[in-house]
């Protein structure tokens, strides 16, 4: 059985100065990496024999945009968990790949940094179903992958201008921001 | 002065031509023709569109076109409490609502680290198994409805509504159930439920024997799936395809095996596969399923203990009405529960289960307020469509119903 253990010195020894934090909350592995490390660590994780992260159930961003003022509520009960976050990055998004290997029955979520209006590499040259998985986070985010075969919106029409998931579109829409059918 | 050298058709078309006037013809069997299907099509199953590219009746190109009814889940989560958006899970898969409700407070619980009494979880397998029923009822019906067997529609509707009673009474409603609760369930199951579930197992093997006679040895039935909508098991899994779908390429892989969750590990059943990959393999598996399914209910009504189905953790479970209205400590937990919300831990976790679909998933990102800071859901359906071009191309037109209805697309989960 594959361990996280095993997986951190395999991916060290392999890429040296790729990984920058990881982290076993819950015993779910998520490691963040460099984001020039990314194609050749998905293709490495793929390929590998031992490893054979060969499908790819999710991507997504997370967008930290004023993640320490609003947390902390007031009724903090449990003071053994640190309760106010901090948020460490200098980056405002964080995409999220949810690897999943046949092999080894294993769960990895692969995170990359990035800065709002930076681009990232498409992974659809390596698992096919990034695609429409980066199709929906440039929809939702508006982050632009590079090299993507098909870069459309996913659900809402081309004619929209904004980014619904980012943090700072209103929960409420903004009236006039989706025009009327024109038929 | 006439010319020889043009047919008397074209001429009649020239002496017509003027500068307002042209004419441009097209030979129809030289071209290839676009096609929309839906969103408004019966046969795709709600508001799924596909935009085909035709040569004569071979599909050549095939394009989803997803988003009618996509309603903005994830942001709403991001501004409502965890118990608030139980009832926006119901709207997701809205043929197995009960399954859905699981799967999230199972990854809220997984967020908080608490785990619900052995009671409660036998009574979500119990729930997510008779969803799993409903809506494999509701597949099997369509299915074969869309190769043009109406009779098994009916009947699958009517052992669907046997479900929905059972459904209605163990949780007052027949169809958005939003059933379980962040640390248990929204009310504890009555002796009448488990005897209903019991009468029930008779009645489905009779229906199931039924739609079987109808469907198994039916030659139609048979030509119109074999061999259609072909998916190889390397092409399935570069998709990202999980369920059904990817179990009948031969992949044997169900979530409450190899990740088992709640008390799938204590129970007996089988995880059926295929190695064709078309639609009759999807078919079976889907069939063979709905017996694991019956298989698992009795084990569970037999196996199911008495005891809480709460967990015992007041700052971080609702308390009950009763107690609410009678003592003081549950009145305060019950007030700032519902006012600040459950308040997890900083962290993130992803949990997903075998809906009937195929891998449903949560994740969920805290910032230890009371509402989630990102909440991401893997819906199984999405996935799959994405898989459905491959799976389209080079077959007939008339086909593409008859893979729709096998892959089995529910647009509310789709579209979030």
């Amino acid at each position: 059985m594959l361990t996280s253990e095993q997986l951190i010195a395999t991916l060290t020894t392999n890429f040296s100065s790729a990984l920058i934090a990881q982290s076993d909350f819950r015993n779910e592995l998520t490691c963040i990496i460099k984001k020039e490390f990314l194609l050749p660590v998905c293709t490495f994780l793929r390929d590998d024999a031992e490893l054979q992260f060969d499908s790819l159930r999710d991507i997504t961003a997370v967008d930290y945009l004023g993640f320490e003022e609003t947390s902390g509520a007031s009724y903090n009960h449990d003071t053994n968990i640190p309760h106010r976050s901090s948020y460490e990055y200098d980056e405002r998004f964080q995409i999220v790949y949810n690897l999943y290997s046949f092999k080894n029955n294993f769960r990895l979520r692969l995170k990359i940094l990035l800065n709002d209006g930076e681009h990232v590499l498409t992974v659809s040259t390596v698992w096919q179903a990034a695609n429409w998985y980066e199709r929906e986070t440039y929809d939702m985010f508006g982050i632009q992958f590079d090299e993507h075969p098909d870069l459309r919106r996913m659900y809402l029409p081309e004619e929209f201008e904004y980014h619904p998931l980012r943090k700072e579109f209103p929960l409420m829409g903004i009236p006039g921001s989706l025009p009327l059918p024109r038929h | 002065m006439q010319q020889l050298d043009i047919l008397p058709s074209e001429r009649i078309y020239k002496a017509l031509d003027d500068e307002n006037t042209q004419f441009v013809l097209d030979d129809p069997l030289e071209n290839t023709m676009v096609l929309n299907m839906g969103p408004q099509h019966p046969a795709t199953h709600g508001v799924l569109r596909l935009v085909i590219r035709l040569d004569g009746e071979t599909v050549i190109g095939c394009i989803p076109d997803l988003g009618y009814l996509h309603r903005g889940y994830e942001k709403i989560a991001e501004a409502s409490t965890y118990h608030e958006f139980i009832p926006h899970t119901d709207r997701l898969d809205y043929l197995s609502t009960m399954a859905n409700n699981v799967a999230y407070v199972l990854a809220v619980e997984k967020l908080i680290g608490i785990e619900v009494p052995r009671r409660a979880q036998f009574i979500r397998v119990i729930c997510a198994e008779l969803a799993r029923l409903t809506s494999h009822f509701v597949w099997l019906g369509t299915m074969a409805m869309d190769v043009g067997a109406i009779t098994v529609l009916l009947w699958c509707f009517r052992e669907r509504e046997k479900i929905q009673d059972i459904q209605d009474v163990l949780t007052g409603v027949r169809f958005t159930t939003s059933f379980t609760r962040v640390g248990g369930l929204a009310q504890d199951m009555s002796d009448e439920v488990l005897k209903m579930i019991r009468e029930y197992f008779d009645s489905f093997t009779q229906s199931i024997e039924e739609c079987e006679k109808l469907l198994l040895k039916n030659r139609i039935f048979i030509d119109r799936c074999e061999n259609v909508g072909v998916i190889s098991a390397a092409d399935a899994i570069r998709y990202g395809v999980t369920g059904p779908i990817l179990r009948a390429t031969g992949v044997h892989h169900d979530l409450r095996k190899d990740q088992p969750y709640l008390v799938y590990n204590e129970l007996e059943f089988d995880v059926p596969t295929e190695k064709e990959g078309d639609t009759l393999a999807r078919f079976y598996v889907r069939l063979q399923e709905m017996k694991e399914s019956i298989r698992i209910l009795r084990q569970c009504v037999e196996k199911i203990p008495s005891g809480a189905i709460h967990t015992d953790n007041p700052k971080k479970v609702l308390p009950r009405k009763e107690q609410v209205y009678s003592k003081m400590e549950e009145l305060i937990h019950d007030f700032m529960l519902i006012n600040f919300g459950i308040n997890p831990p900083v962290g993130e976790v992803y949990s997903a289960i075998e809906s009937s679909k195929g891998e449903l998933g949560f994740y969920i990102v805290s910032n230890g307020g009371g509402h989630p800071w990102r909440l991401k859901i893997r819906s199984p359906s999405f996935c799959n469509l994405q898989s459905m071009p491959v799976m389209i191309k080079g077959n007939m037109i008339s086909d593409v119903v008859a893979i729709i209805g096998s892959v089995d697309p529910v647009m509310g989960e789709a579209d979030k």
